[in-house]
């Protein structure tokens, strides 16, 4: 046994790193720790052949999967450096992004905007990258520029891409029945009507998996109460238990009606196949939708419109997640992390992941906008003429406020449409002072 | 075998003019060196085992389960008395439907799921043709892991796709049945897949149990004049005591240990709550709450020493 070639058993342990850093296998990261040693940190690197780096992925789906390749490549091949990649299942990055940051994570890794990285950063498990802002701070958006700061002004991420929120329809239906996109509510709520008599279920809605629903939530929030109140909400700076969420949820009911009945037993991908079978009118869903439609055609056919304006700011908010990449606090001296990082916020390197997943839109300015279906156009568009972007309700609020209170408090308002704001309120004051 | 000794040893001991340091060495020296080493290996290692694996863990929810902490620094710990039971208990909605659901597992499997199994033991030790392979259909679910099952029920149940309501003729209209969407009915979808394999597992052990009882004393209770339901329920079900009580124990671990088939339904949520899953959401991924989820674990292990305890001391007085 002992006499076999060491080399399969030093790779078997490196794979399984991830692994027993997530059920916190100290001693065996410890013993991978020098392995680890020599392929990140360090000193400053005089000698090219120590140039190297490491990028820790969650998107582990085989487009976006190959789409960060594709970037890591573009970076090696331009600079000459080694990057390390493991690529692991998001949900086993999400859900142990506290001990994966703890342990021995890689030098850059990929993750969100929001209150999700703000918090990691306000903990000092994220090293600041304002020095990799002086590069490419004139790639990006103010928006895009203040989704990328941590609490204390510093900047902690580097956008990647963004897709927006919307409804989206199938124009031929649209056009065959003369709806109109409608810009108010009651213009809304009258179209809905409409569908509703033509048989068309007027909007597909799922949320058998609890977090789509939030989309809905976060819209008629930021519609009816405007950015400022929603993100302070998210952060539970504002109380749930008050007048103005009960107006979103009374201005919601409206909607319950028209909304599928069936959404708690479906998950996103069975509502956009309602839609797309043209058995429903519309449906409020990421742009990320245009990845679970298969047939050319119908991609052809689809298009989206903003959430229609309620009480205030009209439609000037736009919920358009941000994904992108992070810096572990370890790596913050690493010269060559920073220079891909700096690579992944220019538009070459973000051309790179759109060439093979053009689902999402580059966030940096001088990308390469060429290749954009009218889709995308008019997502990138809506973006850019946004004066506020929300991030998504579970990565604007704690996670645990998303994950444990809203998911059942929001399947519950879709089931009867009662709510009950008090107990949402108790229970968010018991989770914030936890953290 | 050991204690007998010891004991004449203390009764030794008590008599006038023998002292007792004298009587222990001479215990001691009744072990060699190598009996005590493989001793001390056999208890010590499953011991340790048992402490770094079960005691120590348990003990640390206890104490976690009194504290805030967000599972980042150490030094963030901090103590919360019993805010995290009254959260639990007043403030978290999903925990009373938990509870509830949880004894309505158990219930259900206690007096539909285990009786269908006895049901089917009963029936197919008969000499009836072909029992063999009825044995194997019915105990097929048990081989299959819950995520199968899972999946498979999935299957049956789907709304627009589902073989029930194909069979139902509601399928694709909207008076489908959402059988795992739709809370007022979903637990006890669940319950049926539950049923299906808890069933067979139940039918197995009760099929071992008939074989072992002594033909005679059918026999006996026909000579005496019994029909074949007194015999069944005076002279065959009390001879099998020993099957019964594993069987109530595995019919209470399934009612709390319940996770695998909701989890996999929809995550434990929308009229599937359960108190496994509960601690699962609140300990483990994007809604860890340290000290919440210890609290609902602490609850869960405090409910669940009750039958443990009773088990045990069942166990133990036998063997005396």
């Amino acid at each position: 046994m002992a006499s076999h070639n060491p080399t399969p058993f030093l790779e078997s342990r490196l794979d399984r790193r991830t692994l027993l850093r997530g059920i916190g296998g100290g001693a065996a990261a410890l013993a991978a720790a020098p392995l680890l040693a020599a392929c990140s940190g360090g000193p400053a690197p005089t000698d090219p052949a120590a140039r190297a780096t490491s990028l820790g992925s969650g998107l582990s789906d085989p487009v976006p999967r190959s789409a960060i390749q594709a970037m890591v490549d573009a970076f090696t091949g331009k600079s000459g450096a080694t990057v390390k990649t493991n690529v692991m299942p998001r949900a086993q990055l999400v859900d142990n992004i506290s001990s994966y940051l703890q342990s021995n994570p890689e030098d850059v890794i990929t993750w969100f905007a929001g209150y999700k990285m703000r918090y990691y950063a306000a903990k000092g498990l994220l090293a600041p990258v304002d020095d990799v802002w002086a590069q490419i701070g004139g790639n990006f958006s103010e928006g895009l520029t203040k989704a990328s700061e941590g609490e204390d002004g510093k900047k902690y991420f580097v956008p990647n891409y963004n897709y927006p929120w919307g409804f989206y329809y199938r124009k031929s239906v649209w056009q065959e029945r003369g709806y109109e996109i409608p810009g108010t509510f009651d213009a809304f709520r009258a179209l809905c009507e409409q569908m509703k008599k033509d048989g068309l279920i007027p909007i597909a809605f799922a949320d058998k998996d609890g977090w789509p629903a939030m989309g809905t939530f976060d819209y008629i929030n930021m519609r009816t109460n405007g950015y400022q109140f929603h993100l302070d909400l998210c952060a539970h700076k504002e109380s749930w238990d008050q007048q103005k969420v009960k107006d979103v949820f009374d201005n919601w009911k409206a909607l319950l009606p028209y909304q599928d009945e069936a959404a708690l037993g479906a998950t996103w991908q069975e509502g956009a196949r309602t839609m797309t079978g043209k058995k429903a009118g519309m449906y409020l869903i990421g742009a990320f939708i245009a990845q679970d439609v298969t047939d050319k055609e119908i991609l052809a056919d689809l298009d989206f419109f903003p959430f229609p304006a309620i009480a205030v700011e009209g439609t000037d908010a736009i919920e358009a997640p941000i994904d992108g990449f992070v810096l572990a606090k370890r790596a913050g001296s690493n010269k060559t992390a920073k220079d891909m990082l700096a690579f992944f916020g220019s538009g070459a390197g973000q051309d790179a992941y759109a060439a093979k997943d053009s689902s999402n839109l580059q966030t940096a300015k001088d990308a390469d906008t060429a290749s954009f279906s009218e889709l995308n156009k008019k997502g990138a568009a809506a973006i850019a003429g946004a004066k506020y972007i929300s991030q998504f309700f579970d990565r604007d609020a704690l996670p645990a406020m998303a994950n444990n209170v809203m998911i059942p408090a929001l399947q519950g308002f879709i089931k009867d449409g009662t709510i009950d704001t008090r107990a949402i309120e108790a229970q968010a004051k018991s989770l914030y002072a936890a953290e | 075998m050991s204690v007998m000794p010891q004991t004449t040893l203390r009764s030794a001991a008590a008599a006038p003019g023998v002292t007792a340091p004298p009587a222990r060495s001479r215990r001691v020296r009744r072990l060699s060196g190598r009996d005590r080493l493989v001793l001390g290996l056999m208890v010590g290692v499953p011991t340790l085992i048992q402490a770094v694996l079960v005691w120590i863990p348990t003990l640390l929810s206890v104490g976690l389960s009194f504290t805030r902490w967000n599972g980042l620094d150490l030094a963030d710990i901090r103590p919360a008395g019993l805010s995290n039971y009254t959260y639990a208990v007043e403030e978290y909605p999903p925990f009373w439907p938990a509870l509830a659901h949880n004894i309505i597992w158990l219930v259900f499997l206690a007096l539909i799921a285990t009786p269908i199994g006895l049901l089917l033991a009963v029936l197919l030790d008969q000499k009836i043709r072909g029992t063999r392979l009825y044995q194997s259909v019915f105990f097929t679910p048990v081989m299959l892991s819950m995520v199968m099952v899972g999946i498979i029920w999935q299957l049956v149940y789907a709304r627009n796709e589902g073989l029930l309501n194909h069979l139902l003729g509601t399928a694709g209209t909207s008076g489908a049945v959402d059988w795992f969407g739709d809370s007022d009915v979903n637990l006890w979808a669940a319950l049926v897949a539950t049923t299906w394999r808890h069933a067979g597992y139940v039918m197995v052990l009760y099929l071992a149990g008939l074989k072992g009882i002594d033909p005679s004393l059918r026999e006996a209770a026909a000579l005496d004049g019994a029909n074949g339901r007194q015999t069944f329920f005076r002279v065959v079900l009390p001879a099998m005591r020993p099957i019964n009580i594993v069987i109530v124990v595995i019919t209470i671990i399934e009612g709390l240990r319940a996770f695998d088939i909701v989890y996999l339904i929809n995550k434990g949520t929308n009229g599937l709550e359960l108190l496994s899953v509960l601690v699962i959401q609140n300990l483990v991924g994007a809604g860890q709450v340290i000290g919440v989820g210890s609290a609902l674990a602490v609850i869960l292990l405090v409910i669940s020493l009750g039958p443990i305890v009773y088990y045990l001391v069942r166990t133990f007085r036998r063997a005396d």
